[in-house]
């Protein structure tokens, strides 16, 4: 059964202004396999599924569905074609019924039947074994059995192909493995399965064949066995483990027993449910790496208290000091410059300036406002410190680049003169010569004697930057590597769990 | 609680169902209080009727606006439409108008006005409460355009109408003097019932109105599920509109006067009727069934108030605030102690 090809995706091309996202990508699908769809961030994984749900149009190539070209213009004809996805986030309504959420939106009925289409819909449940009744309310089930009805639609729908988008990232152990029986028990049945997932570990457990993206072109499609974890990373990563030539690092290792600047102990957030431990020391430069999805940006999330923290010993300067709200952290003299520079960060239309003297302005207390001239000097200062480009002081900050934008946010931190600084991918779009810049600035912080968390999905930029690599895989810290085991093949080698 | 185990093969109620009952519970036991303690007028089954006799058009306001907020949206303009129909109706009967062209005159302003809420709420996605808000002042405004003065009903076959009651000897009293007082009901109160029955039934049984839950709930999701989201949305502004008009015409066949100021805070008062019934305000989750005893429970409280001593004005207002801030609180309550239960369980299962 396994032979028979059911969707496939020949040249598929698609350009976004600037950017081309996907390039003479190939992809196939065959009966009854479950087959992972693996990249990093950027690679072009969400564009293909994206062209294959019609969400996007195609530039250029051909869909196949069983010997037939189809063409895809809305979610609407991918779902006529036999193609059903189930998102990350479950796209049902929480306020209805299981059997309501089955049925929703399909048909050209008007009036319902209640009998008829609960009595069906528990006939579906049972048939997969989804433990869930049909006249229960959507949102008294676990988020893994939404998921499971979800694809019980799907099913229902008689898709032939079966796109599972990231779903296992909200799901509990117990929780995932409820929802591989369900996949397998759907694979036997003949249905095309594509997984896109982060964790290896599950693409490993459930899938046949993995196809690897990078860069929006296609590196590969192979079967499982023929890939060992850590090929798969270096493909996702775009590295031949063999040409990974070790550069060697000059820093020699001091052996540093000065009190940690900042240590926690079981550490856990809303978000980061896996407890975890964690020093700094004074003027240290260290790193959080693994895959995206790995749970680093969750774990200094958690130490800055930006997500609800539920456990944990925190202490400062060997002091215990309870940090449960992001003002208690910066108190403490922790900032943090977050990830998503649009969301979390930046105040677009507030003028560079007031960008600034933002965190110092929330610490001093809102009524003690800062004078004209004193905040006009502060921002000063700063734009020439850090070499910010932009007409005036006053300029909104949504004007400048993307560079300099991230430059401000980094002044408002440096303002407060923090102990401790995590910059959450700071380097992240932006240019290459501003890239430096901002890992020479940090060098230097860290030598003035400021300990800085650094994370970068570019891993030669953590090499340079660091000299302590925390790796995480799975939502575990899996390995610490430090001084000479700073090189490129052991932090693939600890990411893809083949350490020996 | 006590006879979980009893109950433990049927399903645990919907947060509608729940909140449903909760309302109707708490309207039994106020009338209960009140025949208890006050006795009076409550012992007579017409004070139930001449509650429904004076609230018929809150009654079908209250439906639409169920509708509108299950949807997730807010109509404020109901009020002023409703004034605006009894003023046009009016003038135009005292101007030898007949009763049927009036009624067609009544609904066809009502759906003049949920056509243009809903066109500009869903298909140029404009903020509900800033176009209902508009709507509002424009049928307010338009009313006094109407007639500036007061009007009266002159119109004889009309005002016949209006003095038609139904009469039902058994559910009435024997009066001091021997006789029997038979129960009345004025036919605005069976339009009103009929109309509840079918919103009733539409929201149950019809596509139409499980779509409506399912904007409400999640509109994205929703779409996602390929529920045409707008189109829904646009049938719930335009039937708030028509049953709004309803309202004006059941309102005209109970007063039989117009004023600039009629129906002044009916709309608020259907919201609150809504809310104390069970729908919440952040769609989704709610009953026409709940709408009805919450029209009910507003106007017993009402009632309550200078019937037990708090004669001045000001009570009123005071106790529906109370009570409005109460049933928020208690619906909040519930529905967050059930989401904690649910966190709790799935701890339990984990460990």
């Amino acid at each position: 059964m396994q032979n028979e090809v059911v969707l496939s995706m020949r040249g598929i091309d698609k350009v976004f202004p600037g950017v081309k996202a996907l390039q003479n990508v190939d992809f196939t699908l065959r009966k009854g396999e479950i087959h992972a769809l693996m990249g990093e961030n950027g690679a072009g994984k969400s564009t293909l599924i994206k062209v294959l749900t019609g969400v996007y149009t195609k530039d250029a190539g051909t869909i196949t569905i069983e010997d037939t070209e189809v063409a895809i213009r809305s979610p609407q004809d991918a779902q006529k074609a036999g193609i059903s996805t189930v998102y990350q986030e479950i796209t049902l309504c929480p306020n209805l019924t299981v059997a309501e959420n089955m049925f929703i939106g399909r048909g050209n009925y008007v009036t319902v039947n209640w009998k008829d289409m609960e009595r069906k819909a528990t006939e579906i449940l049972d048939n997969l074994g989804i433990p869930a009744r049909a006249k229960q309310q959507l949102g008294s089930c676990s988020l893994a059995v939404q998921q499971m009805v979800a694809i019980a639609r799907a099913v229902d729908m008689e898709c032939k192909v079966l796109i599972l988008d990231e779903p296992t990232s909200s799901l509990d152990d117990k929780e995932v493995a409820m929802l591989f029986g369900l996949m397998r028990d759907l694979k036997q049945r003949g249905v095309g399965i594509i997984f896109v997932t982060h964790f290896l570990e599950q693409v490993y457990e459930v899938s046949d064949r993995i196809t690897v993206l990078r860069n929006g072109e296609l590196v590969g499609e192979y079967e499982i066995e023929n890939l060992p974890q850590v090929e798969l990373v270096a493909k996702m990563m775009g590295k031949e483990l063999e040409e990974l030539s070790d550069l060697v690092r000059d820093d020699s290792e001091k052996e540093d027993t000065s009190e940690p600047v900042y240590q926690a102990q079981a550490l856990s957030s809303a978000a980061c449910t896996n407890p975890f431990d964690f020093a700094i020391r004074k003027g240290e430069v260290n790193g959080f790496t693994g895959l995206l999805g790995s749970g680093r940006s969750e774990s200094v999330r958690a130490i800055f208290a930006a997500d609800r923290v539920t456990g944990g010993n925190v202490t400062v300067d060997g002091k215990n000091v309870k940090i449960q709200k992001p003002i208690q952290a910066m108190k403490q003299g922790i900032g943090y410059l977050p990830e998503d520079r649009k969301d979390d960060g930046i105040i677009a239309d507030l003028s560079v300036r007031d960008n600034i003297i933002l965190a110092l302005q929330v610490m001093k207390g809102f009524f003690r406002p800062f004078s004209q001239a004193e905040a006009e000097a502060f921002a000063d200062e700063y734009i020439k410190a850090l070499e910010i480009k932009t007409a005036s002081s006053e300029t909104p900050i949504k004007s400048l680049s993307g560079g300099n934008q991230q430059k401000v946010i980094l002044a408002r931190w440096l303002l407060t003169h923090p102990k401790y600084l995590i910059l959450d991918e700071p380097t992240r779009g932006i240019d290459v010569g501003t890239k430096t810049e901002i890992q020479r600035l940090v060098r230097k912080l860290a030598e003035e004697g400021m300990s800085v968390t650094f994370i970068s999905s570019e891993i030669e930029e953590m090499l340079r930057t660091c000299s302590r690599l925390i790796v995480m895989r799975d939502r575990h810290i899996v390995g610490e590597l430090r001084g000479q085991e700073l090189t490129q093949s052991n932090v693939m080698r600890t990411i893809a769990g083949g350490v020996d | 609680m006590k006879n979980g185990n009893q109950l433990k093969r049927r399903e645990p109620l919907t947060d509608t169902q729940l909140l449903l009952t909760i309302t109707i519970c708490i309207f039994v036991a106020m009338y209960a209080l009140a025949m208890i303690f006050l006795g009076g007028g409550f012992l007579r089954f017409q004070q139930v009727f001449d509650m429904l006799n004076n609230n018929a058009a809150l009654i079908i306001v209250a439906c639409g606006l169920t509708i509108v907020m299950i949807g997730g949206g807010i109509d404020i303009s109901v009020g002023g439409v409703t004034a605006l129909v009894v003023m046009s109706c009016i003038v135009h009967m005292n101007n030898g108008g007949s009763i049927f062209t009036a009624a067609l005159m009544a609904i066809g302003i009502g759906l003049c006005f949920g056509l243009a809420h809903g066109f500009l709420i869903s298909y140029l996605e404009i903020q509900p409460f800033i176009i209902t808000l508009a709507g509002m002042f424009f049928a307010r405004g338009m009313t006094t355009i109407v007639s500036l003065e007061p009007q009266k009903i002159a119109h004889e076959g009309f005002k016949t109408l209006m003095k038609t009651k139904i009469e039902i000897p058994w559910l009435g009293y024997i009066a001091k003097k021997g006789n029997l007082i038979p129960a009345r009901m004025e036919i605005g109160v069976v339009i009103a019932l009929v109309i509840v029955a079918i919103v009733f039934v539409m929201l149950k049984k019809t596509r139409l109105g499980r779509n409506f839950y399912a904007i409400g709930g999640n509109s994205q999701s929703a779409l996602m599920l390929g529920v045409n989201v707008k189109r829904t949305r646009f049938y719930s502004y335009l039937i708030s509109g028509l049953l709004s008009g309803i309202a004006g015409f059941v309102f005209m066949m109970h007063t039989g006067a117009g004023n600039a100021t009629n129906a002044a805070g009916a709309e608020m008062n259907a919201i609150a009727s809504s809310i104390i019934g069970g729908t919440l305000l952040t769609g989704g989750v709610g009953n026409v069934i709940g709408t009805f005893f919450g029209v009910l429970t507003l106007t017993t409280i009402k009632a309550i108030v200078p019937a037990s001593g708090l004669t001045k004005p000001w009570w009123q207002s005071i106790t529906t605030g109370g009570m409005l801030c109460f049933f928020i609180v208690l619906q909040s309550v519930v529905l967050s102690q059930r989401a904690k239960k649910k966190a709790k369980a799935k701890e339990a299962a984990k460990g």
